[in-house]
């Protein structure tokens, strides 16, 4: 089963690489989410 | 009759080889052949390479931010200036729809360098439009080339994240199309900064499509790089997956179901009653509460669709992550019947209470998102996983329609009602009842889904084998 695979622990390497892979897609994401919670404040305070 | 039984044998027997393949080998071989993962190799380096795409071309609900500049610096209306969006939508759901067969033969990473390459064109192709001021290329560029993109990239992950998380699915798919949601999140802020240095003119434009086209082409490279099938060869090691089990339905037979349409009832009705309030959430919480003592302010009412967006987004990844607990019925008669009761409490109380306003619309834009990111593994669950991308696609021409159908019923409904001299709340009362009805069709349509019947099904490997066996003989 696909699952397997999270049961096999990564090697150092791929620990490297998942990492960068989620920091790679998460700064633009909170980046995203930043700008989004400093337009929704307004709501409470405009 | 004799023919269409011969005629369905013997795409049930295609059907039947390809899925005795394993899923390494059912893929086309070739330069674009997906890539095996080797072992060792974790599933969670897929939700990244997912994610790189879906929050690349969610940068289509970011449009408005280039319709002021493009209306000014090509003196277009209103309307032209949507049209490359609209255009894109449209090629979504048409190229989801008939795209779907090739993306599971030809596999995701396939799959994701169409999508990167004409999401990119796309852009690159409004650049060169916006220089030369011609806005049938920046009409042709986005929307018809960049939406086959849209559609593409949209279900590229979606089979290929089932097959890796098995056991939570739902879970899964809510990450890439959680994804979809948080693309506007950034382009938004993004694309306004950048028109804000590079100047509105059509130079400035071009120059920000450009910059766009390079950007979105460099980070959707991760998800091609990195997405990687599940092997079934034995013996490899950490990511042996045996060949799927349960009912698997090809695409050609699960449109023949009643299942399907049934499904294709629930998103659509889920989706209108989203986009309703979506569609126009600043006007209907300033004209809900203009005659109180609190009045909502332009900027404040900004800040309500911010929310909107984030209960979207938020909602994708929770409710469909419920879905692997509570199962893929019980959450869509949550999202319809609860869904409807809040549309009834926004109609009974709403311009009573703010907070009670704002709760209800964010829940229901929650199960707006929600019923978006559930539908691949309610797919998966009534029909296997073996064309559920492609089944996917074909199911996304429900979001198509009622991309038409809830704008058309909110704005219209208003119009009337304000030309009968009504205003406030009272504009949308109707449309209200009329979410709440479309909910409820959408409930009962849920309560109709049954397991499929296994005469869809692709027959089981020894079944297969001697139906094979029975027609060589024949031969």
């Amino acid at each position: 089963m696909s699952s397997d695979s999270s049961q096999s622990p990564p090697s150092p390497d791929r620990r490297w690489l998942i990492a960068f892979a989620w920091v790679w897609v998460g700064l633009p994401l909170a980046y995203g989410l930043y700008e989004l919670v400093r337009k929704a404040t307004q709501l409470f305070t405009g | 009759m004799t023919v269409r039984r011969m005629l369905d044998t013997a795409h049930r027997i295609r059907s039947t080889r390809r899925l005795l393949k394993s899923p390494a080998t059912a893929y086309r071989s070739g330069f674009m052949s997906p890539p095996v993962a080797p072992p060792g190799w974790s599933r969670w380096l897929v939700p990244p390479a997912a994610l790189s795409v879906h929050l690349s071309i969610g940068q289509a609900y970011a449009w408005s931010v280039f319709k002021p500049p493009l209306e000014s610096a090509l003196g277009l209306s209103g309307t032209q200036s949507a049209l490359p969006f609209q255009l894109g939508i449209v090629m979504l759901g048409l190229s989801a729809a008939f795209g779907g067969t090739l993306v599971e033969r030809n596999g995701p990473r396939w799959a994701m360098t169409v999508a990167l390459v004409c999401f990119s064109s796309g852009f690159l192709l409004s650049a060169l439009g916006a220089a030369l001021e011609q806005y049938w290329l920046i009409v042709f560029g986005y929307g018809f080339v960049g939406g086959i993109g849209l559609g593409i990239g949209y279900i590229s992950p979606v089979s290929t994240l089932i097959k890796w998380f098995p056991d939570r699915p739902g879970m899964a798919t809510g990450i890439a199309i959680m994804g979809f949601g948080g693309g506007a999140l950034i382009a938004s802020p993004w694309s306004a900064q950048m028109l804000e240095s590079f100047g509105g003119d059509s130079s400035g434009i071009a120059l920000a499509f450009l910059v766009h086209g390079l950007s979105y082409a460099v980070f959707m490279l991760l998800g091609v790089l990195l997405v990687r099938v599940p092997s079934s060869a034995p013996g490899a090691r950490g990511t042996a997956r045996p060949a799927p089990t349960g009912p698997q339905v090809s695409a050609n037979q699960a449109i023949r179901t009643p299942q399907f349409w049934c499904l294709w009832i629930v998103l659509c009705m889920n989706v209108t009653a989203g986009i309703g309030i979506l569609e126009k959430a600043a006007p209907m919480i300033t004209d809900f509460f203009a005659d109180t003592s609190t009045p909502v302010s332009a900027t404040a009412a900004a800040g309500f669709v911010a929310l909107l967006s984030a209960a979207n987004m938020a909602g994708r990844i929770a409710w469909s992550s419920t879905s692997d607990l509570i199962g893929r019925k019980n959450i869509y008669r949550v999202y319809l019947g609860a869904g409807a009761l809040m549309y009834a409490l926004i109609a009974l109380f709403g311009d009573s209470s703010k907070p009670l306003f704002v709760l209800c619309a964010l829940v229901i834009l929650s199960f707006y998102g929600g019923g978006f990111a559930t539908v691949p593994a309610y797919l998966k669950d009534l029909f296997g996983t073996y064309q559920v991308g492609a089944i996917h696609g074909r199911l996304l021409t429900a979001w198509s329609t009622a991309g038409v159908l809830g704008p058309l019923i909110v704005n219209w409904i208003a119009d009337r009602q304000e030309e009968a001299g009504r205003h406030g709340a009272s504009l949308y009362g109707l449309s209200f009842v009329i979410m709440i009805g479309l909910l409820v069709v959408g409930f009962v349509a849920n309560e109709l889904v049954r397991p499929v019947h296994p005469r869809h099904h692709i027959p089981a490997p020894k079944e297969a084998a001697h139906v094979q066996r029975q027609q060589s003989e024949s031969a």
